[in-house]
């Protein structure tokens, strides 16, 4: 089209061949999907700046990327929670000081080169470390990767590392990137970053901005047998209507992280042919928290704190909002991380009059208007259910005599007005939980967060004994008491509320039945689909 | 063509200080609303520490004052380079050069369509003001008018796309198809199909109320009246005589929706899936993108200046009274 409309002059002839053309084809079956390639076609509703997941390590980035760019290892419902991918086995020393990864013999690059232990050892000291916005955290302390042969690297720490901690966040933080490629470049620039190359069951095919992406089947994928489809195709569907009516037209067969949004699914979940999924994403667990700006004078009291979590109806949250397709949180940990989650927490049950009770000794009285205290609101703009949440809590607290006046901004807004300026009084976050508390978790309670991070402790809280305990698991090398200080850390957070959590949610994914092997581990939607087949 | 090309840029240059100010604007107004294209950035990456922040805010150039970013995109304009755009980290001018056309080929075929039958309808419910297929039409076409067309894509959608499963329910073409030439030709064809009837259909029936309106009025003027008496067939005034004095208002009318077509565009594309204009738009502004988003309006503007202009020169054509530009009754 764009060569029709380029050419200055369109001649009849061409005008009355295309007329014809168009008629003819109304009778022809859809046009592209070429005869005898398998081709798998999902919805992505956004597309990332820059799509290279050992710099940006995030759900929307590792959607595509995770295909073609491979992480050490992967999230896995098996005993252990990891299934290996570039490395073999891991091992930590005795003092915590190192990990020693076994990495995978016979892998090659896309481009054909091999994969060896100086492509981990430049992924990690040049990428995750200096410019990733997880891994910045995480290898903060590491000093040097060694690499006494091709398949072995050996990760040093300035500071005790527990591997619990190295090993439950590998499938976020460690996708490999070929040295060859990057080496003596402007990493953040460079076009790879685009035009990915990887170890990856895909090969990178195209990038049509605004339609879509295209992946091509790796033949020499190290895992013989694998990928079972020969392209993976992402169609650029921003509009929540178009992938459930794509998915009916028969135009996608898969529509992953809630694309289709949660009131569709029952109608759609009876469409012949077609499933809805909930499995799969339960190491990609959010949580709707309120966020508390503890310079407010009445928020800083307890007992303020604890009237709204008694004044939070969790069941209706549940059944209205989320429609079912979630679970009451009982604290910072959500129940999918059964390695950390404890219900051993102070439990807030929906009680209006102990709340008004709460408020009452406190010292706030109503006002002539019932009123006792007036305070913004922030939800977050993100998703559906966090603005929905924000109309609800709103609600609550008008039977508790807290005035909530909502401010509503779009996501840009919402990131300087809570995290920066601090132009809140309570906000409303779906934060992640990654595997691993120390990960994206404790950042939410620990003090001394600098100003402008998303996702932190912008509410000025500031609790010592919390603080001591994050720190504590940070060096903590047994996992045994390691898990035991997060349970301390959940009970000492859900007894003094820096935050409320509300509800853990999952994603959900609708798919044709022709789609096979989905949900096959806790990551599916950003793992690497190897496995996936279409059937006939 | 040389006389054409300076009339549009004596256009151009005739509406810089309205582009400046609009340019000036947009970029103060998406200033102003708060956060940067950082925190846009930031957001949809879930997160990163303070440094990495800062870090981004000097390689973007957003650590400099509002001024000096301002001066150094109107500089940018002024030498013809749109510049790099932030939000999607591609040159801005590649962008526009590759989401303009799906607009054109959508704004185009909608507004072909709705003048071509908008026109021909309203000559047939103007022939005879007040008859049963006047009443029949005009209440159509006002039930049309008062659809959203949001709505109607949808609806569209619904029926030809889902059920009946007759065109494809959105995209510009078939993902990935690999086809060429008149193929391509004819499958993006098939792709506007439903977008440019949403769009379109809701223009028609204003271009049938306007055609219809300029039949009603010449129906009373005295060259119809002269032409009947002649004996001429009621056909042949209707077309001849009435229909070509009423087409005057209804070209006037089609440069005036140009920029609403525009408006009405963005919200079908989103509905269709089309990569155009409108959603561009969109990035911009939730990307916080002031460059880009100078760099659609501006295009658009042009746009809107190319289509009135083309009107201009139509209505001349239509009526030699109209000079082009030397006085006469326009």
């Amino acid at each position: 089209m764009r060569a029709l409309f380029s050419r200055r002059l369109i001649s009849r002839r061409s005008l009355l061949g295309s007329a014809a053309a168009l008629l003819g084809s109304t009778a022809l079956p859809r046009l592209g999907f070429a005869a005898g390639a398998v081709r798998l076609v999902a919805a992505a509703d956004s597309e990332p700046r820059q799509l290279n997941p050992a710099i940006v390590a995030s759900n929307g980035v590792f959607f595509i990327a995770s295909k073609v760019i491979e992480p050490l290892a992967e999230a896995s419902y098996d005993d252990g929670g990891l299934r290996p991918l570039l490395a073999t086995g891991w091992e930590g020393s005795e003092d915590g000081s190192s990990v020693t990864f076994a990495l995978r013999e016979g892998v090659s690059w896309h481009d054909g080169k091999p994969f060896t232990s100086a492509d981990v050892a430049f992924s990690a000291m040049e990428v995750w470390k200096p410019l990733q916005n997880i891994g910045r955290g995480v290898f903060a302390n590491l000093e040097a990767v060694d690499t006494p042969d091709d398949h072995t690297a050996v990760f040093r720490f300035a500071k005790p590392m527990p591997l619990q901690l190295i090993a439950n966040a590998l499938p976020v933080v460690s996708a490999v990137l070929p040295k060859h490629v990057y080496e003596g470049t402007d990493i953040a620039e460079n076009p790879a970053n685009a035009a990915l190359v990887g170890t990856g069951p895909f090969v990178w095919g195209e990038h049509r901005p605004g339609e879509y992406y295209l992946l091509r089947k790796n033949p020499a994928y190290w895992n013989a047998g694998e990928p079972r489809v020969d392209e993976v195709v992402f169609r650029v569907l921003p509009d929540r209507a178009a992938a459930a009516s794509s998915l009916e037209a028969g135009e996608i067969q898969l529509a992953a992280f809630s694309a289709v949004p949660l009131v569709e699914l029952d109608r759609i979940g009876k469409v012949p042919g077609l499933e809805v999924v909930t499995k799969g994403y339960e190491a990609l667990t959010y949580q709707l928290v309120v966020e508390i700006n503890h310079r407010n004078e009445h928020l800083k009291e307890l007992k303020v704190r604890q009237a709204i979590a008694h004044a939070i109806d969790k069941a209706f949250v549940l059944d209205t909002i989320f429609l079912g397709y979630a679970t009451a949180a009982t604290g910072p940990v959500p129940a999918n991380a059964p390695e950390f989650h404890t219900d051993d927490v102070t439990i807030y049950d929906f009680d209006v009059a102990k709340a008004n009770a709460l408020l009452d000794e406190a010292g706030f009285a109503r006002g002539a208007d019932g009123t006792r205290v007036a305070l913004r609101l922030l939800p977050a703009p993100y998703f559906n259910e966090t603005k929905q949440f924000g109309d609800y809590l709103r609600r609550a607290l008008a039977a508790i005599g807290i005035d909530a006046t909502i401010v509503a901004n779009d996501s840009a807004g919402h990131q300087k007005a809570v995290y920066t300026e601090h132009a809140f009084d309570l906000a409303i976050a779906p934060t992640v939980f990654r595997g691993d508390p120390a990960i994206s978790t404790t950042i939410l309670v620990r003090s001394g967060v600098p100003d402008g991070v998303p996702f932190s402790n912008q509410g000025g809280y500031a609790n010592a004994e919390i603080d001591r305990v994050v720190d504590e698991a940070l060096v903590t090398l047994d996992p045994g008491a390691r898990v035991e200080l997060y349970h301390q850390f959940q009970r000492l957070v859900t007894a003094d509320l820096p935050l409320i959590n509300v509800a853990d949610w999952s994603f959900t994914s609708v798919a044709s039945d022709r789609v096979e092997n989905i949900a096959t581990n806790p990551r599916w939607a950003v793992s690497n689909w190897a496995d996936v087949g279409l059937a006939d | 063509m040389p006389r054409l090309a300076r009339l549009v840029l004596r256009r151009l240059a005739g509406s810089v200080p309205v582009l400046l100010i609009v340019v000036v604007g947009v970029f103060l107004l998406l200033d102003s609303a708060g956060g940067d294209a950082v925190d846009a950035y930031l957001v949809s990456i879930g997160g990163g520490d303070a440094a990495l922040a800062e870090e981004l805010r000097a390689r973007y150039g957003l650590d400099r004052s509002v001024l000096a970013r301002l001066l150094l995109t109107l500089g940018q304009l002024a030498r013809g380079d749109l510049g790099w755009s932030v939000a999607l980290n591609r040159p801005i001018g590649a962008v526009i050069a590759e989401r303009l056309p799906n607009t054109l080929w959508l704004m185009g075929s909608a507004t072909a369509l709705a003048f071509a039958s908008g026109s021909a309808l309203g000559i047939v419910a103007g022939r005879r003001p007040g008859s049963a297929i006047d009443r029949l039409l005009s209440g159509g076409s006002l039930m049309l008018y008062s659809v959203p067309s949001f709505w109607l894509g949808l609806v569209l959608a619904v029926v030809f796309a889902v059920r009946l499963q007759w065109l494809p329910v959105s995209g510009i073409e078939t993902i990935a198809s690999g086809a060429t030439g008149l193929a391509r030709a004819a499958d993006v064809a098939r792709h506007l199909v439903l977008p440019v009837a949403a769009l379109g259909t809701i223009y028609l029936a204003l271009f049938l109320r306007v055609m219809r309106a300029g039949m009603v009025e010449a129906w009373g003027q005295d060259y119809t009246l002269a032409a009947r008496a002649r004996g001429v067939s009621s056909w042949r005034v209707a077309l001849n005589h009435a229909a070509r004095n009423a087409l005057l208002p209804l070209v006037t009318m089609l440069g005036l929706q140009a920029a609403s077509m525009i408006g009405g565009s963005v919200v079908i594309e989103s509905v269709f899936g089309i990569p155009g204009f409108g959603r561009l738009a969109q990035e911009a502004v939730a990307g916080r993108d002031a460059p880009l988003l100078m760099a659609v309006i501006l295009v658009s503007a042009v746009m809107v200046v190319a289509a009135n202009l083309a009107v201009d020169l139509a209505c001349g054509w239509l009526d030699p009274r109209i000079g082009s530009g030397r006085g006469g009754r326009g």
